[in-house]
């Protein structure tokens, strides 16, 4: 058995796969269906610190090989995650990270010092690039000052694992990527999703009730594993990978482009199984290879 | 307790141009416990156009034969793939989801159960369960011809039928909410399935009758678990996930 235990910063984990935020729940939702002790860990949903509704339905559309969604950080609030959803999920047999949000500068900081306080949290992932909500959100990820303001302000506040999420809805990613890295920021996760709109052409309307969302799925994958590849060489910091990935096939792409860990969303949907499928995949993909250890094929295409 | 299981396709049944009965067995388990009202999502194999799961109602359980059915309206490529199947193939389904309709309240109450098109799926196996927990169910189905009148013969296994047809060519011409049966008898409460504007219209009939109601909606999902949060309907507790909070509802928890 290849060695694939991954490390991010201070983050170790028993092997380099995460569930995305967002397509995940808290985890339990899948509980019976895997044994969440068989994944690096767990990203929960995107949490803000004041409770938000979402956007109105429709959410979601299906498109070739992806889904648009507009769900727009859909969640009850930091305070109603630390009193009624932390206390069960803190002793799942994985690592659990949260994904933090915000609309001002303000509210990612208060958050992220929220969430610091609790024991069981090792790591938050830091979500400038939310294509879905009206203020905040991607308007931070897609500059340079923007990112970096954002960041420095968490990093302050913020003394584990701080891994930024960054938006491929930008000309130049590894740019953005050298700036939080210079901010603070432990890691860098990407992508989220592409900005993008489907129209039904009978009813002459969007089909997502805001219009545009985030597209997700293999659709971005070679988007995505480009963006990996820039930000790889640019950095210093881990890069974790994500966008559509499906396979361990497709996970091994991501590895040999720069990503020390992976993210897997869209294919939790498809198969609730998927992670786990994908993380022992990897396995047997390196053992099958010759490999000893995931490190041997990270970054091995410049 | 959900499960991720493979079953094999042991019927087909066309039952007009535009839907069919698909039963599937597992030849490996017994069905898991099933509440009348949840609903499955399965895997489509085969269609270069479709991503997703499919999510359908769970339309009857057969446990003397292990089948669960599956009522397949084709409206796209996926559903049309689903009907592409052949006695034999594999499906892989996920299930059961959803809370269902509400249990018996009371011995002998009598359920008015309304579906419109495809929406009588659920129906059917709601109807077995108030049989045999000694409540009565009576059956109002209402479709825009004869032909998309579905499964009426098994409805009759299990109660009264009544049927409304747009044109006319089967039972009372019109809609549901229109048949003599709500002027000529009483009943203690309705679940409804089908489209939106017909459960609208029930749901208004009911508040105005004063009856309990329930619905069964059918927003558009990816997950069917309650992680992806796309299927919202706004409620008095504000936006909710109709694949766990639902698919069944009571009309008075809605905004409607």
């Amino acid at each position: 058995m290849a060695n694939i235990c991954t490390q991010i910063a201070g983050l170790q984990l028993r092997n380099p796969v995460l569930t995305a935020s967002g397509t995940f729940g808290y985890g339990t939702e899948f509980a019976d269906l895997i044994n969440l002790a068989d994944l690096g860990g767990i990203i929960v949903k995107g949490t803000t610190l004041h409770p938000r509704e979402g956007n109105d339905y429709p959410r979601m559309t299906e498109t070739p090989s992806g889904m648009l969604n507009c769900v727009g950080l859909h969640n009850k609030g930091v305070e109603h995650f630390c009193q009624h959803i932390y206390p069960k999920i803190k002793e799942l047999p994985t690592r659990v990270i949260v994904n933090v949000s915000g609309s001002t500068i303000e509210d990612y900081a208060a958050c992220a010092a929220r969430i610091d306080a609790l024991d069981r949290i090792p790591a938050i992932e830091l979500n400038i690039s939310c294509p879905n909500v009206r203020q905040g959100g991607m308007a931070f990820g897609v500059t340079c000052e923007g990112a970096a303001s954002v960041v420095r302000a968490v990093r302050e506040v913020y003394h584990k694992t701080l891994i930024v999420k960054l938006s491929p809805n930008v000309t130049n990613i590894a740019e953005i990527a050298q700036t939080v890295e210079d901010a603070g920021a432990d890691a860098v996760s990407l992508i989220n999703t592409l900005l993008g709109m489907a129209i039904d052409i009978e009813r002459r309307c969007p089909r997502l009730s805001l219009a545009t969302g985030g597209l997700s799925g293999p659709a971005i994958r070679p988007v995505a594993v480009r963006c990996v590849w820039q930000v790889a060489k640019a950095v210093r910091i881990p890069v974790i990978g994500l966008g559509g990935i499906m396979n361990a096939d497709d996970a091994i792409e991501f590895f040999m482009a720069g990503a020390s860990a992976i993210e897997v969303g869209t294919a939790n949907f498809i198969d609730p199984t998927a992670s786990v499928r994908i993380a022992k995949g990897i396995n047997d993909w390196l053992d099958s290879h010759g490999c000893h250890s995931l490190q041997e094929i990270v970054g091995c295409v410049s | 307790m959900k499960y991720l299981r493979n079953f094999t396709v042991t019927a087909v049944e066309h039952l007009n141009p535009r839907n069919i009965l698909l039963r599937l067995t597992d030849p490996a388990a017994p069905l898991p416990d099933c509440h009348p009202g949840q609903f499955v999502e399965v895997k489509v194999d085969g269609s270069d156009k479709t991503f997703l799961r499919r999510p359908l109602s769970i339309h009857f359980v057969d446990r003397v034969n292990n089948e669960l059915w599956l009522l397949v309206q084709m409206v796209g490529d996926g559903t049309r793939a689903l009907a592409n199947l052949q006695t034999g193939n594999t499906l892989n389904v996920l299930l059961p989801l959803g809370n269902g309709f509400s249990p018996v309240q009371q011995q002998g109450e009598r359920v008015l159960l309304v579906g419109g098109g495809v929406g009588v799926a659920p129906l059917l196996e709601y109807g077995k369960y108030l049989c045999e927990h000694h409540a009565t169910p009576i059956f109002l189905l209402g479709a825009r011809t004869r032909e998309d009148v579905l499964q009426l013969d098994r409805f009759k296994q299990y109660g009264e039928v009544y049927v409304t047809t747009e044109d006319g060519s089967l039972g009372e011409q019109g809609f549901v909410t229109q048949h003599s049966i709500l002027q000529n008898s009483t009943f203690d409460r309705i679940s409804v399935c089908g489209p939106k504007p017909m459960m609208q219209a029930v749901a208004q009939y009911a508040r105005k009758s004063n009856l309990p109601c329930e619905v069964s909606l059918e927003n558009l999902m990816a997950c069917g678990l309650g992680a992806c949060l796309c299927c919202v309907e706004k409620t008095k507790k504000g936006n909710v996930c109709v694949c766990t909070d639902g698919p069944v509802f009571n009309i008075n928890d809605l905004t409607w």
